[in-house]
């Protein structure tokens, strides 16, 4: 087994590559994505290595690139798009959910939708306005989108390439604060399904549950936790659309505790969607409400408050404590 | 000849003036505009029985068109947008474009449509509440005709990456006509000032994509007139994206056929995309929930009936000595045409409840699936229950 270290943006890079090697209509496009590699370098050397028609730096519209995305597909490309920041994505919010979203059923089946739409997100690196936030609801919310997010380089490197194979639309969500975080890589393993959720740390006390930077997050709570006497055990979901309930509801079946944690507002958040759903399905185990520690509901703030704005271990830990005290 | 000399003693003056091609006179007569001169050989090259197809393709989906609007009129359509004006636009374009095109329409596109192979019964699905696509556009018999865009101007930047995906695989530029493949995106007036259809030029002009926008200009988005939306001639638009574009009597068939097929031509070829300017008038309404009379003049819609498509091929065919049983077969094909049409639309009966989830992802999906088996169980709860 072939086992690298690396950290998350050089994974995404390898299984872009690699992505790319597999399948000749695989094609990248997005802003300043080709000789510049991208502004978080995700795609460096790409289009040197495979030339500009398969790595396109597009004209500056996010509209145009998701529209013209679709209509490669429709010609039988695999296009992989990068937005380049989260707050970037809003111009073409109506080609993803009115038509990336909807051409399949609208065609009754007839035609797939496999095109990707990579979209660094999140706070923690102290950026402008539109640079840090967290807009998976809006994507989660979107029938006939599939909506991803890896929390380590191993994942990153394998959710890309399951999720360029989807004949199906994929928000790919990366949390750019883990971009240069290093993890070991499997080059050479199975992946886990895209779709699944996973079991990080083992815990018996309270289930922690979250996506994205936020896993990190979790464990350095639960690291916390551990020192104070409580076990936690932790589940990435990895998958936001659809959402992989088993390993989730195996672990609030055995804690009867759960806190969900996420950069996003709370409000019709996917924190919330999973709270409710293991309320339904999990109610006679649950020892505590399902808690949420999420942003505030209120716009991201300028970045000398983020700390604050956004949850961090000590919230999370706050969280933990209000359930146990049930 | 002018835009303004054109139609300014006849209709509403666009503030600019901007050349015009136009071929047939208001009454038929055969009066090309200086601009037209161009593509006087390909009109001249149309054959008796080309021509006489060209009315035929009008008359017979102004037939189809007046029918769906009664069909609707009369409960059996949620909704009826008329193609009833801008027959001349649309054939001219579709009967220009080659086998091997693809053609991506907006919404008012039944004359397009029809001429591809499209069932007009398949846009009645659309209409009546049964699909939302109508028809498979991967199926030869629909001549690579896109399904119908309800969000305006979205489908020119599916027709630019379409187009792009050509040149990017070889499929166009060779040389060879009858192999390389272009593309048509149809759009309107309204849909003009969409940013879609900017960044649509913006894409398909940077990748040289064999792309023809064809904008019909019928005048009016809804109840707002064009004036509204620009200043100057909308053909004026493409020169600030290099695509050399046209402007073409949309009322006037040969026109619209002839500058279709030299501008899709051009585009194949790869010299990159092209545009055009259809001016022409929608004689109905928007669409059947419409009222017209609420913000434009009967006499505007007299002075554009004056230039109605219909009428000036026929006078154009009938001072070529065209024999009147033409013109009684093609009024009887019409006829044929749309109460076939009524009796296959009032037996369209609604789609099995599948349909919700079945075709949402093209891979299997846990909460489709789950949700599907809950429906019918639901469903069937209700079984043997009923007194």
């Amino acid at each position: 087994m072939t086992i690298e270290s690396m950290p998350m943006s050089r994974a995404l890079n390898a299984g872009l590559r690699r992505a790319m090697e597999d399948d000749p209509r695989v094609l990248l496009m997005g802003e300043d994505i080709g000789r510049l590699g991208g502004v978080f370098r995700i795609t460096e050397h790409l289009q040197r290595d495979f030339g500009d028609r398969r790595v396109l730096d597009t004209p500056l519209a996010e509209s145009g690139i998701v529209g013209t995305a679709i209509g490669l597909a429709m010609a039988g490309f695999r296009p992989v798009c990068e937005i380049q920041f989260d707050g970037f994505v809003f111009p073409a919010f109506d080609q993803i959910t009115s038509q990336l979203a909807k051409l399949t059923s609208r065609h009754e089946g007839a035609l797939s939708m496999p095109v990707v739409i990579r979209i660094p997100y999140g706070g923690h690196i102290g950026a402008v306005e539109h640079h840090q936030e967290s807009p998976e609801a809006y994507f989660a919310h979107t029938p006939g989108l599939r909506v991803v997010a890896p929390s380590t380089p191993n994942d990153a490197y394998w959710m890309i390439q399951e999720a360029i194979r989807s004949n199906d639309p994929v928000i790919f969500l990366e949390p750019k604060s883990r971009y240069w975080q290093k993890g070991e890589v499997e080059l050479e393993a199975s992946a886990l399904p895209l779709h699944a959720s996973r079991i990080v740390r083992r815990g018996s006390d309270v289930t922690l549950v979250g996506h994205g930077a936020m896993v990190t997050t979790l464990l350095q709570a639960a690291a916390l936790a551990e020192a104070e006497g409580t076990s936690c055990e932790v589940v990435d979901v990895r998958s936001l659309s659809p959402v992989d309930y088993g390993p989730i509801l195996d672990s609030v079946r055995s804690t009867g505790r759960m806190v969900y944690a996420q950069e996003a507002p709370a409000h019709t958040s996917v924190g919330s969607e999973i709270a409710a759903t293991v309320m339904e399905r999990a109610f006679y185990a649950l020892e505590a409400p399902v808690l949420r520690v999420s942003a505030f509901d209120a716009p991201f703030p300028p970045a000398k408050l983020e700390g604050t704005y956004l949850p961090d271990a000590d919230r999370i830990l706050e969280a933990v404590d209000r359930s146990l005290a049930y | 000849m002018t835009w303004h000399a054109a139609v300014g003693s006849v209709g509403r003056v666009t503030p600019i003036e901007a050349p015009l091609v136009r071929v047939l006179a208001d009454d038929g007569s055969y009066a090309p505009t200086a601009d037209a001169e161009r593509y006087l050989p390909l009109i001249d090259a149309l054959t008796d029985a080309e021509l006489e197809q060209f009315y035929r393709d009008m008359v017979v989906i102004r037939a189809i068109d007046t029918q769906a609007t009664n069909l609707q009129r009369q409960g059996q359509l949620a909704l009826w947008p008329p193609s009833r004006g801008q027959e001349a636009a649309q054939v001219g374009s579709a009967r220009a474009a080659r086998a091997h095109d693809t053609l991506f329409p907006s919404y008012r596109e039944h004359v397009v449509t029809r001429i591809r192979g499209v069932d007009p019964l398949d846009i009645i699905k659309v209409m009546r509440g049964t699909s939302h696509g109508g028809w498979n556009p991967t199926d030869p018999a629909n001549g690579n005709t896109r399904i119908y865009t309800l969000v305006l101007g979205s489908q020119t930047l599916h027709a630019a990456g379409y187009a792009m995906g050509l040149a990017f695989d070889g499929r166009t530029g060779t040389g060879d006509v009858e192999h390389d493949e272009a593309v048509v995106a149809y759009y309107g007036d309204g849909a003009s000032s969409q940013g879609d259809v900017h960044e649509a030029m913006v894409f398909a002009a940077s990748y040289d994509a064999p792309v023809l926008f064809f904008l019909q200009n019928n005048h009016w988005a809804i109840s707002v007139p064009v004036e509204t939306q620009s200043k100057v001639p909308l053909v004026g638009r493409g020169a600030g994206y290099g695509i050399p574009s046209v402007r073409v009597d949309g009322n006037d068939v040969l026109a619209s056929y002839a500058v279709s097929r030299t501008l899709l031509d051009e585009a194949r070829s790869g010299l990159g995309p092209r545009a055009i300017e259809a001016v022409t008038y929608r004689m109905g309404a928007h669409t059947t929930s419409d009222d017209p009379t609420k913000y434009r003049g009967s006499d505007e819609e007299q002075r554009w009936a004056q230039r109605d498509p219909i009428a000036r091929m026929r006078a154009f065919l009938e001072g070529r000595g065209a024999a009147a049983a033409l013109f009684e077969d093609v009024d009887a094909e019409a006829a044929d045409a749309a109460e076939d049409l009524r009796s296959r639309a009032v037996t369209l009966t609604s789609p099995e409840r599948s349909l919700i989830f079945d075709h949402v992802y093209s891979d299997p999906h846990p909460l489709m699936a789950e949700q599907k088996a809950w429906l019918n169980h639901y469903e069937a709860s209700f079984e043997g229950s009923a007194s």
